[in-house]
């Protein structure tokens, strides 16, 4: 078993890179990612992975070179944040489209305008539907666990898909944290040998990535594509328990924290988790049967395991640390209704906006959304869909 | 596998990789077309300066000499007949829905 540490979520990030020792690193810095980089870029010049570090010009680039290296065979990483992220939009999808199994921890952060370097999920939600698979970490201990993880669920001979690890920037990236690591052989044991599919560097077997692909195939392209969501959910909770086997520590395509007996839940993404747990705790405390239901996988969205865990609560609050411009209410918030809709008992449902541009949120304004929760509950309706927590009128 | 214009999506190589190399000739990109380039043969001098500029290699060359213009794969961009050397002028961009009489 591997030592307990204090280190920055993103030093745990990189310290994860370096015991997976990826085939090639391509990446740009931008706050609050750079560390990422930054430290995995020392680890490749004091010869401690045996990685082929691209620095490129941007993020497009970044990205890029990870799609080449990727089809050309190898195991590839790479880290962003944000605005970084937003000029690599053409290639996230190509990378998920051509099914290459790139994985990359994601900081959190605030899109512009106006310039803002602190954590919203403006990022990672507006490319929800690139094709990546998004898990949402809490501390620096599941961003960890979750990039070994990552790999081999990216790598998966039923998904083979690019995997995006969303951890909230400065909150869990700049924050000192303890964490268990496992040692070097245990990861490279759990990580395996990188198996290529298809590399362009087989020359006896050329292969065309890419290419022109017009109306007679895209669309049966497109339909496969979809089918690899519904194995991916089975393979992130098999990795899970494999992942637990090793070091302890549960993973699955969410959490649920005093749901037992509860009639009233709370869902959200990410380090306000920890927040929200609290919170329950002192509603519990107060009385309330109100518990948390943090969800880690948001891409592929386990919508059956949700209708059976939250079908038949009295009322949900959905925490969204974004905003969908002009649609009816948060992202999160529209994936679970839809998801609910098919309950045979649908709770009420209610939406609070939250943490935009790094707004910090309380344990007292997450009591405060669950005690308005129990007045939804005994009204016996939603008087207000969405609301905004801690936001000067 | 053979992939043809009815394979289902379950069969297609994953990611829509090409796993057959050299098989963009199956493509009939010649109904693009809408000019064809007509060679006159007691013109031509056998340049080859349209068979190296040809960026579709539609110009069929045999023994240093054209043979003919390969229908199927050429998408009429005229560009033999805009290099083609200006006192010679061999080939001529006719339109296809003249051609008929031609075939
Ligand atoms: S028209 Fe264009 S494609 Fe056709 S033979 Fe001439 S150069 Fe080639
Ligand atoms: S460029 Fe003109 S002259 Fe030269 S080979 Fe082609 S058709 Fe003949």
């Amino acid at each position: 078993m591997g030592k307990l540490i204090s280190m920055e979520g993103n030093q745990a990030a990189a310290e994860a890179m370096r015991q997976i020792n990826p085939d090639v690193v391509a990446a740009y810095p931008i706050t609050p990612q750079t560390e990422v980089v930054q430290t995995f870029a020392q680890f490749v010049a004091d010869g401690r992975v045996d990685t082929e570090f691209i620095t490129v010009e941007s993020e497009h680039s970044a990205m890029s070179a990870c799609v080449g290296a990727a089809a050309a065979g190898t195991r590839v990483m790479t880290a962003t944040s944000a605005n970084g992220m937003a000029l690599m939009w053409e290639i996230l999808y190509i990378a998920a489209s051509t099914r290459l199994p790139i994985v990359m921890a994601l900081v959190n952060r605030a899109l512009s305008a106006n310039i803002n370097i602190h954590c919203d999920h403006s990022d990672s939600m507006g490319a929800r539907d690139a094709g990546w698979i998004q898990l949402y970490c809490e501390n620096s201990q599941e961003v960890y666990d979750t990039l070994i993880q990552a790999v081999r669920i990216a790598e998966h001979p039923q998904v083979r898909l690019p995997v995006m690890v969303c951890y909230d920037g400065f909150i869990i990236s700049h924050a000192v944290e303890c964490l268990k690591l496992l040692e070097d052989k245990e990861v490279q044991e759990f990580v395996g040998e990188f198996k290529p599919v298809n590399s362009l560097l087989d020359i006896a077997h050329p292969h065309t990535f890419g290419p022109l692909d017009l109306y007679d195939f895209y669309f049966e392209h497109k339909r496969q594509q979809i089918e690899a969501y519904g194995p991916a959910k089975q393979v992130i909770v098999e990795i899970g328990k494999q992942f637990s086997a090793l070091s302890g520590r549960e993973y699955g395509l969410f959490e649920g924290y005093r749901l037992q007996d509860a009639r009233l839940a709370i869902v959200l993404l990410g380090s306000a988790a920890g927040t929200a747990k609290e919170a329950v705790d002192r509603l519990r405390a107060d009385g309330l049967p109100i518990g948390l239901l943090k969800l880690r996988a948001f891409r592929p969205f386990p919508s059956e395991e949700l209708i059976q865990l939250l079908g038949g609560f009295e009322a949900v609050a959905v925490l969204d640390r974004a905003v969908s411009f002009g649609a009816t209410a948060g992202p999160l918030f529209t994936e679970i209704s839809s998801a609910l809709f098919r309950a045979d008992r649908r709770p009420l449902l209610v939406n609070y906006i939250y943490g935009l541009g790094g707004r910090d949120i309380d344990i007292e304004d997450i009591q405060k959304v669950g005690e308005e929760l129990e007045r939804t509950a005994e009204r016996g309706k939603t008087e207000q869909l969405v609301d905004y927590v801690s936001v000067r009128e | 596998m053979k992939i043809t214009p009815d394979t289902g999506w379950k069969k297609l190589p994953q990611g829509g990789v090409i796993l057959e190399a050299g098989n963009a000739e199956q493509y009939i990109t010649g109904s693009w077309r809408t000019f064809r380039p007509i060679r006159d043969e007691q013109k031509c001098t056998n340049c080859l300066l349209c068979w190296i500029h040809c960026p579709d290699s539609s110009i069929i060359v045999e023994n240093a000499k054209i043979v003919g213009i390969d229908y199927d794969h050429c998408k009429g961009c005229g560009i033999c007949a805009e290099v083609c050397p200006p006192r010679i002028k061999a080939i001529t961009m006719v339109e296809e829905r003249k051609t008929d009489d031609l075939k």
